[in-house]
């Protein structure tokens, strides 16, 4: 079960009313219970709930929302913008020594919350930045968290340093400076246990790093799918250690991540990046304004676009030509693959998928529908195609099948399926050209529902 | 701070192996700081709700904040408070006090979990534990072993979280710590290979506890929850009459979204209880409630600290009680 969007909600909240004539005062307290509602399941702490939807009123009742065409729509962008107020709206980043001086960052966070990831995906974002980073085990608690990030510095291609399990952590990273300074270094990131707010000595042994050595920036990494707690942490790190900026981890998951507003609402200290995933380069940049969507259930628009840009070499004429054939139901299977491969790049379906309005909060559900395999199955297929038969599908006879399909590893029947989904998609396709607006892989992304797994269009 | 004394234990606790005596104490002393702290914030509030004397909305808004606070969530806090209005209605209740006891009651009903549900610690049983990262499964994993072994099973680990760095190197700490053999751990191995090595080992060597261990895996991710499915049937598949079960760790720290964990991952393996981690901060553990009200998934196991003998059976009683005395 998906959570119905707040948009949904929200809108049949306004129509049961709309039939009155006119919104009163009780009517945007009904909307605003239904905004509290859908904050409070994307786990804001209840607290930041009622101070925003308190400052959220205030606004409703002095705009012209009661009159407005929309009133749904109003809500909602009041809501956002609310939300992008509290959220702020610089791009915090770790910032540096000036010159070569050295800039010691210190990772702090729960047991589990993703530091020594974390700590591995910056050094390799900064490396990319020109910076030679050293990377400091100052887990000895945990068994193999030495190793564990031995090996991703590794993997990485950054320095390591460590002095076992036997030497306290402040004095592992006075050590550890000493041998940057020696080295040429000009990051040290120290990768502290996993440790409870409220464990005094644990917490004492962050305070004494920082008597140590001289920490330039703390750094608090929390699990983006942390519920209520997320303040007691957040508040307790950042007045026992103080903390200068936030990685947001697991952001990659189906949560909706109300934890990020709950922390900044409390500390005010900017959420510097966010851990997108197992691999070594997914650490983004973290867009405050952004999560509102994800949070209200909207999807993310704008890294969709962004990463859209980013990642495709599509000439305009080309894609342009593709939206024109597409709209005449003249797309083949030549187009098929360049979409194909234009998404890949993005991340593939589901990265795609869970950016999109209304999709994100639906994700869990769409993934079933769209199977990653089955696409491969179905790119196989199209490879395995003559140049004369992806541009012409029409000349595809039984033998032509019978080859496809043996090229592709598949069954005759799955070729047939796909051509018949296909062809169907091609109809689909003219049909709406009248009011396809997108072009390029835009529009393009919307042929794909026939394709997904073969399940039923989205 | 309680947490001070706490320390030097935790610490010898990682690095040491620890001496029965201090088992002992250690544990209640524990469980009961551990639960104290859960307590204490969310008791002060329902004390607070429960000393108005007056049944009116304020009291329930008052409740509802409490429930929702503790992660409990916005569907089963409303559950619980309708079933508490109808309550008071049929019974004609006036005091608020009463409200308190029979609120206490329906949670405890609820989260009661049979004696049965801990058969399979006795038979021969093969035990996958799954979650998504981060939230403590090669640990539970550890603590598991240790506690099957001192009963006097014959326990084997498989490490199936090949992908992880150093997951098996951790998981080999562990097996050394309680003194149980380990198969797998070879980074970048199938992970359905190795269980399908792990089941054969297990008949082979006569074990009557088999431990899965698995990677961390976010549950929207479609390949690698059909991975966990492949793992799951390849279990069944190859030891049809062992006793299966499936345990899911869930961070006691995660909001909402550990109700759509559990929801996807019984989806590819069939979950047969809960492991709750990291109960001993400020985090309330009302997920807990949450998912047994709309899963009905019993939870198993509480894990109060880092120490093996941290991680205890869930006692519904001593920890509703814990709760509202």
């Amino acid at each position: 079960m998906a959570f119905e969007s707040l948009t949904d909600k929200l809108q049949n909240v306004f129509k049961k009313l709309r039939s009155k004539g006119k919104l009163t005062e009780e009517d945007v307290q009904l909307a605003l219970k239904e905004v509290k509602m859908a904050l409070l399941e994307a786990d804001v702490n209840f607290k930041v709930v009622k101070q925003f939807t308190k400052s959220v009123e205030e606004k409703a009742i002095g705009s012209d929302v009661l009159n407005g065409l929309n009133p749904a729509q109003t809500v909602i962008k009041l809501v956002n913008d609310e939300l992008t107020a509290t959220m702020g709206n610089e791009t915090g980043e770790v910032t540096f020594q000036p010159g070569k001086a050295i800039t010691v960052i210190m990772m702090a966070g729960l047991q589990g919350a993703g530091k020594t990831t974390a700590t591995a995906k910056m050094a390799k974002r900064f490396k990319n930045k020109g910076k030679k980073s050293l990377l400091v085990a100052c887990d000895i608690y945990r068994p193999a968290a030495i190793d564990q990030l031995k090996i991703n510095a590794e993997a990485v291609e950054v320095d390591f340093f460590s002095l076992g399990s036997d030497v306290k952590p402040p004095q592992i990273a006075k050590a550890a400076l000493e041998y940057a300074e020696k080295n040429g270094h000009n990051v040290v990131i120290l990768d502290t246990a996993g440790r409870l707010h409220v464990d005094e000595d644990m917490m004492s042994e962050l305070q004494e790093i920082k008597k140590t050595v001289n920490v330039h920036q703390t750094i608090l990494v929390v699990d983006a799918m942390t519920g209520q707690d997320a303040v007691n942490v957040a508040k307790e790190f950042d007045e026992k250690v103080g903390i200068d900026g936030v990685i947001l981890s697991k952001l990659d998951g189906d949560t909706r991540g109300g934890a990020a507003l709950s922390i900044k609402a409390v500390t005010g200290k900017p959420i510097f990046y966010c851990g997108m995933g197992e691999k070594l380069d997914d650490l983004e940049q973290f867009h405050p304004d952004r999560i509102a969507s994800r949070i209200l259930g909207m999807g993310d628009v704008l890294s969709l676009i962004e990463k859209a840009q980013e990642s495709i070499d599509i000439d305009e004429d080309k894609s342009r030509d593709m939206a024109k054939r597409m709209k005449k139901g003249q797309f083949d299977f030549e187009d098929y693959l360049e979409s194909m491969k234009q998404m890949r790049n993005m991340g593939g379906l589901a990265g795609i998928m869970g950016m999109l309005p209304g999709m994100g909060v639906k994700a869990s559900d769409l993934e079933g529908m769209v199977d990653e395999k089955k696409l491969a199955h179905m790119e196989a297929i199209v490879l395995s195609m003559t140049p004369q038969e992806r541009r012409n599908p029409k000349v595809l006879n039984p033998r032509r099948k019978f080859r496809i399909a043996q090229g592709a590893g598949v069954d005759v029947a799955e070729v047939n399926r796909f051509i018949k989904q296909f062809e169907q998609s091609q109809k689909m396709m003219k049909q709406m050209g009248g009011n396809k607006h997108g072009r390029g892989m835009f529009g393009g992304l919307g042929g794909f529902g026939g394709f997904g797994g073969g399940r039923r269009p989205f | 701070m309680e947490d001070n004394t706490n320390f030097e234990n935790e610490v010898t606790g990682v690095s040491e192996d620890n001496t029965d005596g201090e088992k002992k104490h250690g544990f209640f002393a524990r469980l009961k700081e551990g639960l104290t702290k859960t307590r204490d914030s969310f008791v002060k509030n329902l004390n607070n709700a429960f000393t108005a004397s007056e049944i009116d909305d304020d009291f329930f808004e008052e409740l509802e904040e409490i429930l929702i606070m503790a992660d409990i969530g916005v569907k089963a806090t409303e559950n619980i408070i309708d079933n508490l209005k109808e309550r008071i209605k049929k019974d004609h209740l006036k005091k608020t006090e009463e409200c308190r006891e029979i609120l206490k009651e329906s949670i405890k009903q609820q989260m009661a979990v049979g004696e049965t549900e801990y058969k399979f610690e006795n038979e021969k049983s093969i035990v996958m534990v799954i979650g998504v990262n981060g939230v403590g499964k090669t640990t539970t994993v550890g603590k598991l072993a240790s506690k099957f072994k001192a009963s006097g099973r014959k326990v084997l680990i498989a490490a199936a979280d090949t992908f992880r760095a150093a997951a098996g190197e951790q998981l080999e700490v562990w097996a050394k710590r309680a003194d149980v053999p380990i198969v797998g751990s070879v980074n970048g191995a199938d992970p359905a290979s190795v269980v399908f090595d792990a089941v054969s080992a297990c008949k082979a060597r006569g074990t009557d506890i088999l431990l899965i261990d698995t990677a961390g895996r976010l549950h929207n991710k479609k390949n690698l929850m059909e991975e966990l499915r492949k793992m799951d049937k390849i279990i069944s598949r190859e030891f049809p009459d062992a006793h299966r079960e499936n345990l899911i760790v869930l961070d006691g720290t995660t909001g909402q979204n550990a109700l759509v964990q559990a929801k996807e991952f019984s989806e590819v393996a069939p979950i047969t209880g809960i492991v709750l981690t990291k109960m001993d901060g400020t985090a309330k553990g009302g997920i807990a409630v949450a998912i047994q009200s709309e899963l009905g998934i019993p939870v198993k196991y509480i894990g109060v600290g880092e120490k093996i003998e941290d991680l205890q059976k869930f006692d519904a009683n001593d920890f509703v009680d814990a709760i509202f005395s």
